[in-house]
């Protein structure tokens, strides 16, 4: 019987790729496992291959054709002396619990930003970016202006960055400069932190955050203390980066925020990002940094295209929240990918009357605590928004601050949305469920507004 | 690794050829299959295939008594089916549902059957390690003879948590086979690009530990090696470290780019040292079996993945209270 093949889902946060080749045409005889055809994703090129035999009857999505939807038929299979209008009528098998990747679409900032948290001049000429580009592109800046700054990092180099961050590096700076570790995270991480006391300038990509767990130990005693510890002598000039929190299905170990405990240390510095331009800006800062810097990435956002300023040099200081909508009602904090959320509650709110100020806070360590309390000072309202574990979080820690020093201007008391206080089930509507959404954050804010 | 041999005729019953056949390509099956439904989106986030090195794990199990534990990576499934568990809540694991081993919620890297004393499904490159030699240390103290398989990638090896583990292990005479299943890659990380070490078993000499080098795609060298090392664990006489020179087929994961490798080395260990071909040409060069006898079991095999595959779909999701049960014990 004819059988359709259909476009496949090539990694976990696929949704749609470009059908770069064809390897076989029509006519040809396929055997499982033969390549038929190359396929782009984002972070690839991939192979995809043949399950079922049989001859390729019709191709139905020309190569070169992009943006081509996960399960859309893209060729027919035959059997021999059947014809391909044999095949069943085209429908793509969508599954009720087809892996749906976490919805974040990146936002433009549609509404008024503030003036006092604008980071580059009016009129700037901007570009448009992905994330994943921006970070790369911060590297190589500060690789290209510092001999001393160099990568390292579990398939850094030749295979380009398991996520594709890395991408070109090893080719414009060379296996001195862009170095392919074993898996050895303990090992790597005090490596590189001596090598910073040496008076080198590493930056430190674990391939998730996950794995840091691994060199935690260099990270809290040996990176974040020893300044203090040898009365200001040995400062750590080091950047650990990496994706963090949840990326799409992948499980309980593979899938934590890591950013309010890494946050809780005195002697670390503690970023994390939402947009692209404050991925690249942040970045660079974070390799000038004489600290060590801890730079929270996250997968899902790898992917996703905002405006950034097309400077020649270009950072963002640490310590200063960005106020990416205005408003008067309630003041929602986030940071990271939780801003994805924050946002499009802003809209829906917006559309319901209720107007809401939305701040990024960027960095979690040195906080920008003035920011946040000058606007829970207008709006008198307050609901914060994060992926992490809600006990212990950086919503339990701005409630505290909030209290302390803006009592009597609260009007409602104010709401911490975060992951539930479980570990990440890998069940797609487990999962679901266990993230925080954007119709929490609505429901929320309505209920400090009292609506 | 050695070139194919030709077909002899081992000192091996028919049945034992048969069971080896079936076992390894039952794995070989369900794993195309799981990368079916991954392409599907019926089966998400990582998903590790297996193909390639049934041998492992098929050889090492024959070597097994019951009673006796394993655990390992995120490349699991092919162990789990190997111990003896079913297809039909291992896949059903994979597309995340209720009838899973994990009721849906551990996913492909994370599956756990104390009935077959199958001990995960680990994601975390290296802390299997340990964690086996522990089950190892739970058998030395209440004083019984069983042995725990202790699986570990190329790339797992080079953690400093297995050389804690070695160091312990002998120095305590835990019952533990470390079985190092050197598939020539550690994701695009060859084994020459992470050590200059020539062997890995090696390393264990340096903590007191035997070990060989073995011939993974070959099931009945596997199986010989695997019940030298029971017994040396059941005799008393502490750990015994495997280094399975095999190979990996597909990819690290499903979103591997494979720039890494040529197609011609994948498509030369295919022909000269695939696994299943081995056992095939012993069973139809010796006369042990027809080519209709082996299509025989290919379609019962088939029949058993497809009805794994089936249950994986019509299962339902988990229930959403599930989200707050198993936290604690
Ligand atoms: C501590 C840790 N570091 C990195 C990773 C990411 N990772 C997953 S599998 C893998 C390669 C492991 O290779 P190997 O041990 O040879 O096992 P194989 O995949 O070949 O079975 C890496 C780097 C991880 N899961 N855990
Ligand atoms: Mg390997």
């Amino acid at each position: 019987m004819a059988t359709q093949v259909l476009m496949p889902a090539l990694s976990p946060t696929m949704e749609e790729g470009t059908l770069a080749k064809w390897l076989v045409k029509e006519g040809d005889t396929v055997k499982s496992g033969q390549i038929l055809a190359e396929i782009e994703t984002d972070k690839a090129t991939m192979e995809f291959e043949a399950v079922d035999e049989g001859i390729v009857g019709k191709i139905l999505v020309a190569e070169g054709t992009a943006g081509v939807k996960v399960n859309t038929p893209i060729a027919v299979l035959v059997e021999e002396g059947e014809s391909a209008d044999a095949a069943p009528a085209l429908v793509a098998a969508p599954v009720a619990a087809a892996a749906a990747p976490v919805a974040a679409v990146a936002k433009a900032p549609v509404a008024v930003v503030s003036k006092a948290s604008a980071d580059w001049a009016e009129g700037t000429p901007m570009k448009t970016m992905t994330v994943r580009e921006a970070l790369r592109e911060a590297m190589a800046e500060e690789m290209r202006g510092n001999g001393n700054v160099f990568l390292m990092g579990e398939e850094v180099g030749e295979y380009q960055g398991a996520y594709k961050i890395s991408q070109g590096l090893l080719d414009e700076f060379g296996p001195k400069r862009v170095i392919d570790t074993p898996i050895t995270e303990h090992g790597f991480a005090g490596i590189a932190v001596g090598a910073a006391w040496g008076g080198l300038n590493p930056i430190v990509e674990f391939m998730t955050f996950n794995f840091a767990m691994q060199a935690i130990d260099h990270i809290v005693n040996s990176a974040a203390k020893t300044n203090y510890m040898s009365g200001g002598q040995l400062g750590c000039p080091i950047v650990f980066r990496g994706p963090n929190g949840a990326a799409a299905r992948v499980g309980a170990q593979h899938s934590q925020d890591y950013a309010a405990w890494y946050a809780a240390l005195p002697g670390l510095k503690v970023v994390m990002p939402y947009s692209a331009a404050d991925a690249k800006g942040l970045l660079k800062q974070a390799i000038r940094d004489p600290n060590p810097v801890i730079f929270l990435e996250n997968e899902i956002m790898y992917g996703k295209s905002f405006e950034v300023p097309d400077l020649p040099d270009f950072t963002i200081p640490f310590g200063k929240a960005k106020i990416w909508r205005e408003g008067t009602d309630v003041t929602i904090v986030s940071f990271g990918i939780g801003m994805t959320y924050a946002l499009e509650a802003a809209d829906k709110l917006a559309a319901e009357g209720i107007s809401a100020e939305v701040i990024d806070l960027r960095t979690l360590r040195p906080l920008d605590y003035d920011t946040v309390l000058a606007s829970v000072m207008k709006t008198n309202r307050c609901v914060t928004v994060e992926e992490g574990f809600p006990v212990g979080s950086i919503g339990n820690h701005l409630s505290a601050v909030i209290m302390e020093r803006a009592f009597d201007y609260l009007d409602a008391p104010v709401i911490n949305l975060c992951g539930k206080d479980v570990p990440m089930p890998y069940a797609a509507n487990l999962e679901k469920l266990a993230l925080v959404t954007t119709a929490e954050v609505v429901e929320a804010v309505k209920s400090v507004c009292y609506r | 690794m050695a070139t194919k041999k030709a077909p002899e005729r081992p000192n091996v019953s028919k049945e034992e050829l048969l069971s080896y056949y079936r076992e390894m390509l039952l794995i070989r099956r369900f794993e195309e299959k799981a990368g079916q439904l991954y392409g599907m989106g019926l089966i998400g986030g990582f998903c590790h295939l297996y193909i390639g090195q049934e041998a492992v794990v098929v050889g090492l199990e024959a070597a097994a008594k019951e009673g006796d534990k394993r655990l390992t990576s995120y490349r699991d499934h092919g162990h789990m089916l190997a111990c003896g568990m079913d297809p039909k809540g291992v896949m059903a694991e994979l597309t995340g549902r209720e009838g899973g081993y994990s009721k849906g919620k551990g996913g492909s890297m994370h599956m756990f059957s104390r009935e077959k004393h199958f001990y995960g499904g680990h994601g975390i490159v290296g802390a299997q390690v340990p964690l086996g030699a522990g089950l190892a240390f739970s058998d030395w103290y209440k004083g019984n003879d069983n042995v725990t398989f202790t699986y570990f990638g190329d790339g797992a090896a080079n953690q400093g948590q297995v050389y804690e583990t070695y160091n312990m292990a002998e120095l305590w005479g835990l019952p533990v086979i470390f079985v190092i299943e050197n598939n020539q890659y550690a994701m695009g990380t060859s084994v020459k690009r992470a050590t200059k070490s020539t062997t890995l078993f090696g390393r264990g000499l340096a903590y007191g530990i035997p070990g060989e080098q073995v011939d993974g795609m070959d099931v009945l060298a596997v199986k010989e090696a695997g019940e030298k090392a029971v017994a040396h664990c059941r005799a008393g006489k502490g750990p015994y470290i495997l280094e399975m020179m095999t190979y990996r087929y597909r990819g690290h994961s499903m979103s591997d780019p494979a720039k890494y490798r040529t197609r011609e080395e994948v498509e030369k260990i295919k022909t000269e040292k695939d696994c299943i071909e081995h056992v095939r040409d012993l069973l139809t060069q010796g006369g042990l079996a027809s080519e209709e006898d082996l299509k025989a079991i290919d379609k019962e095999i088939k029949a058993i993945v497809n009805e794994a595959a089936e249950f994986s779909k019509e299962s339902p999701e988990p229930a959403l209270s599930e989200l707050y049960t198993d936290i604690y014990a």
